[in-house]
């Protein structure tokens, strides 16, 4: 089976003045995990819609394989949809349901039986074809949901929240089968999520939505490491926004009441980004970092490390310290120094 | 395999934005369909009543009708009696359907569920078949007045004039207070109640302060419905010689003095108006007052085991109104089993004799009934269908409009509703007889006039079905159509049964619009051929063979419902 490219192309979607989606411009590769990270609100789940042909865009183009597909009903763009809630017919057997797609497709009945057959026994259903839906599991039902979509073979397969009603446990489990499944088929799958986590650990690359804007594109690594506003590095990881002043003549950052900060490299921006484990919380200097005195004002033991909350000048700052057994913790109160490495810091507007 | 993907490929190009049009196409030729079923059929023939009833002879504005109305002195009195009727049927329906409704939520006993069914008894049976028998049994001579005056010497004379009306009016309706309170006593949040526990109130004082006013949407919902029903009821007092009310007077106005005397306009106009209104201030005084408090788990108001004393205070009151609920449906079974029954406790011979009459005159009668009920209510499944999915799952304007005008026929009386369609369609003919002498016109007053029970269940089947389902249909290849056909259909099976059965016993059970439309004995559905037999004394043994036949038809079609709405409601009860 080949897989496709799905590449939006200047998308807006707007009802009345209400602007869900603008000027979205994506290229999904062939054979990509792709997800589609945004807090709620932030039409991620309108563009999937779109795609899937459910929504219809005012503004843009939208092709599959290099086709523009804009206008054709859903049932005849062979895009296969998980949805969140499964959508699992209560009233067919198991098999039925899985049997549908092809069923609609004229597929001989032998066939029929053969194909639902191999996709139950894909996500290892293969004993439960002649229950009920409401006879399974959370994550039993899921699996259907999955196989039922993809024994009509898609070209692009869509998956809405597809974790999100499953308990931690089996979220983890169901992330680590849906990314074998998806290398084992190569179709080009498109989810969305407002889950980073979940994003970073399933998926090839990711784009990142707010407010109908497409903020940024690229590998979880690149997120991470490099965003490229305010936005993503807050929802992409968690992290320290530093106000301040970047002066590029000087090759410093002002940072408001904290002085000068030495950039490592050139560059504009308004505000400063360190991410919390990039922060060094001790009582003795070094040479490598920059050192500011600071106060513990709340700690947490989480295990693997310690979150702080550290005053420092007029900012309240977010440390995670790694913790080994014989590592200290401040108490509320505690006189530290607090260390910024330059090499993780990031340049924002 | 790849071959399948490239067929629907294929298919994909402009034949298919073809489709989508057509899809959009189709909608739009549904609704308009439907609005041609509502504005032929509904609102043409009550605007033509508003326009006689405002109609000088030279075809000019007129108030003039109105004020012959008000200044004759039958109708002046006339409207008083309604008005009177109406009123003190709901206030004697409350003093029965609120304790009944209090006790059922407050206390944990096995009665609740006798209170729940006696609920639906007097509902299965017409009020006019009920009106009858009830003169047999509370009449000036009948049973108890008979067991009163010769034990105790005095009579209680409650089925005399006006107040016959009323008694027979309000445990006939009451079941419409005492459902509708139940459910909204049922809604209310413990936490409510716990909460003026805790600030002090008890007993009479938290019931009236915070419980009542708490349910008092589902209350006046319930009140306004009797109301309407027993305004517009044209069947009991005809039966009961009370004819000095607005339905009889509008009945006779158009049968004895003629289609042209506006009158019957003036008097039909008066009646849809109050309807209306009675409608409007219970949806006015409600507005952004949904009092529904209760969360998702949480726990309704408290139920306690009741005291004996208290126990037998609740009983009582229960055997008490079941004695009185069922008390019509006895008589008219003793009715159907014998010859001749008056001035006696009980009959002296009995027979089967009834059953054979009926049997051998009327089996037309029953099969009418069938066919007009039946064609009725499959006419509002699939019109209540066709709405609730253009109302829920399209954005095509002017669907708002569909339900509106579907639900309006609730405040039509039907005895309007018929005037309407005989003066609208005086004259018309289909191939050579008049359409005013067929059967058609009765089959389609049905099917307006019921529309609205199938439309609520239609809309409550389908709400309940997460639009996802459809819509991963359509993502497995199904057009919009084949995912209706294969997926929503099926999942409202069981909502579009029960709209049909409710549809069909509350068709089976109309009168007022079926006695000016049936114009020959052979066309004649059982709820008229009962209220034929009834005018003689010699025939009520047959009517009431007959009347027990048609409650007995409906009892069944109510049961089924129940099942099927149970059935349905637990298929769907893991999806959202």
């Amino acid at each position: 089976m080949k897989a496709v490219a799905v590449e939006c192309i200047g998308i807006g979607l707007a009802y009345g003045v209400n602007q869900v989606l603008q000027d979205i411009t994506l290229a999904i590769e062939p054979g990509e995990f792709f997800a589609l990270l945004g807090p709620s609100g932030s039409g991620k789940s309108t563009l999937l819609r779109l795609i899937a042909g459910f929504n219809r865009h005012n503004r843009g183009r939208l092709l599959v394989d290099g086709r523009d597909i804009t206008g054709v009903p859903p049932h005849a763009r062979n895009i296969g949809m998980v949805f969140q809630s499964y959508a699992l017919w209560p009233h067919m057997s198991v098999f039925d349901n899985v049997a549908f797609g092809l069923v609609e497709r004229r597929v001989s009945r032998a066939e029929v039986k053969r194909r639902v057959g191999e996709a139950l026994a894909l996500v290892e259903l293969a004993d439960y074809a002649q229950r009920r839906p409401n006879q399974l599991s959370g994550g039993q039902q899921q699996r259907v949901a999955l196989a039922r979509t993809i024994v009509i073979e898609p070209q692009v397969l869509l998956l809405d929240e597809p974790l999100s009603n499953l308990d931690k446990k089996l979220r983890e489990q169901m992330r680590v089968e849906l990314k074998r499944l998806q290398r084992k088929l190569g179709i080009t799958t498109i989810f969305v999520t407002h889950d980073q986590e979940e994003a970073m650990t399933t998926a090839d690359r990711m784009a990142v939505l707010d407010a109908g804007v497409l903020q940024q594109v690229g590998t979880p690594r690149a997120l991470f490491d490099v965003p490229v506003n305010r936005f993503v590095a807050e929802f992409v990881g968690s992290t320290n926004l530093i106000p301040g002043r970047a002066d590029p003549v000087r090759n410093v950052f002002v940072a408001d009441g904290l002085g000068e900060l030495p950039l490592a490299a050139g560059g504009s921006g308004s505000a400063l980004s360190i991410r919390p484990h990039a922060l060094t919380i001790t009582t003795t200097r070094d040479g490598r970092r920059i050192w500011f005195d600071g106060a513990i004002r709340e700690s947490e033991f989480l295990g693997e490390f310690t979150r702080y909350e550290v005053q420092v000048g007029p900012l309240l700052l977010t440390a995670d310290s790694p913790h080994l057994s014989s590592s200290p913790i401040y108490t509320p109160g505690a006189r530290v120094q607090v260390g910024i490495d330059p090499a993780e810091m990031r340049l924002l507007d | 395999m790849a071959g399948t993907f490239d067929a629907a490929a294929a298919t994909a190009g402009p034949a298919s934005r073809w489709r989508q049009g057509f899809g959009s196409w189709r909608s739009y030729l549904v609704l308009g369909a439907i609005a041609a079923f509502l504005l032929a059929l509904l609102l043409i023939p009550i605007g033509t009543v508003f326009v006689v009833a405002f109609r000088d002879g030279d075809g000019s504005f007129t108030l003039g009708h109105f004020g012959t109305f008000f200044t004759t002195g039958l109708m002046r009195e006339s409207f008083g009696n309604s008005l009177y009727v109406a009123t003190t049927s709901v206030l004697v329906a409350s003093l029965i359907a609120v304790p009944l409704a209090y006790i059922t939520v407050r206390f944990q006993f096995r009665g609740a569920l006798l209170i729940q069914t006696l609920g639906v008894l007097p509902l299965i049976m017409p009020p006019f078949v009920g009106a009858v028998a009830m003169q047999l049994v509370f009449g000036r001579s009948g049973s108890m007045n008979l067991l009163l005056e010769d034990h105790f010497g005095f009579s209680i004379p409650i089925m005399q004039g006006l107040t016959g009306v009323i008694f027979v009016e309000s445990l006939h309706y009451f079941p419409f207070i005492l459902m509708n309170l139940i459910v909204a006593l049922r809604a209310i949040d413990g936490a409510m109640e716990e909460a003026a526990l805790n600030l002090g109130a008890r007993g009479w004082r938290l019931f009236a302060r915070i419980v009542f006013p708490l349910a008092m949407p589902g209350y006046l919902a319930g009140a306004a419905l009797v109301f309407i029903k027993v305004f517009d009821d044209l069947g009991t007092p005809l039966v009961l010689g009370q004819t000095n009310l607005l339905a009889p007077q509008a009945y006779l106005r158009i049968t004895q003095v003629g289609l042209e005397d506006p009158l019957g306009y003036v008097i039909s106009v008066i009646m849809i108006a109050f309807s209306i209104l009675a409608l409007w201030l219970s949806v006015r005084v409600m507005k952004g007052k949904d009092y529904s408090t209760l969360q998702k788990g949480g726990a309704g108001i408290a139920r306690r085991r009741l005291q004996p004393a208290e126990a037998l205070i609740a009983y009582a009151v229960i055997v008490l109104v079941l004695l009185v609920v069922l008390s019509p449906h006895l008589g008219l079974l003793v009715l159907s089993f014998t010859r001749i029954w008056s001035y006696s406790v009980l009959p002296e011979t009995w027979t089967l004799a009834n059953y054979a009459t009926v049997f051998e005159d009327s089996s037309g009668m029953i099969t009418n009934t069938l066919l007009y009920c039946g064609l009725a209510a499959g006419i509002d499944v699939v019109i209540g269908t066709a709405i609730a999915y253009l109302i829920l799952r399209t954005r095509i304007p002017g669907r708002q409009w569909l339900d509106f005008a579907a639900s309006a026929a609730i405040a039509v009386p039907g005895i309007v509703l018929a005037i309407g369609y005989l003066r609208m369609f005086q004259g018309v003919e289909i191939g050579g007889v008049p359409v005013t002498q067929t059967w058609l016109l009765i089959m389609l007053a049905y099917s307006v006039r019921r529309l609205p029970y199938a439309l609520r269940s239609c809309m409550a089947a389908l709400q309940q079905i997460n639009v996802n389902l459809e819509e991963a249909a359509e993502m497995l290849g199904a057009s919009k159509w084949r995912a209706v056909r294969r997926i929503v259909i099926p999942l409202m099976a069981g909502g579009i049964l029960a709209g049909f059965v409710s549809s069909f016993i509350t068709a089976a059970v109309e009168l007022s619009a079926t006695i000016l439309l049936v114009v020959k004995e052979s066309q004649a559905p059982m709820s008229y051929g009962i209220y034929l037999y009834m005018q003689s004394v010699s025939g009520r043994g047959a009517g009431a063979a007959l009347g027990v036949l048609l409650v007995l038809t409906v009892a069944i079609g109510t049961y089924l419902s129940h099942i099927l709405v149970d059935r349905a409601n637990r298929n769907l009860e893991w999806k959202r």
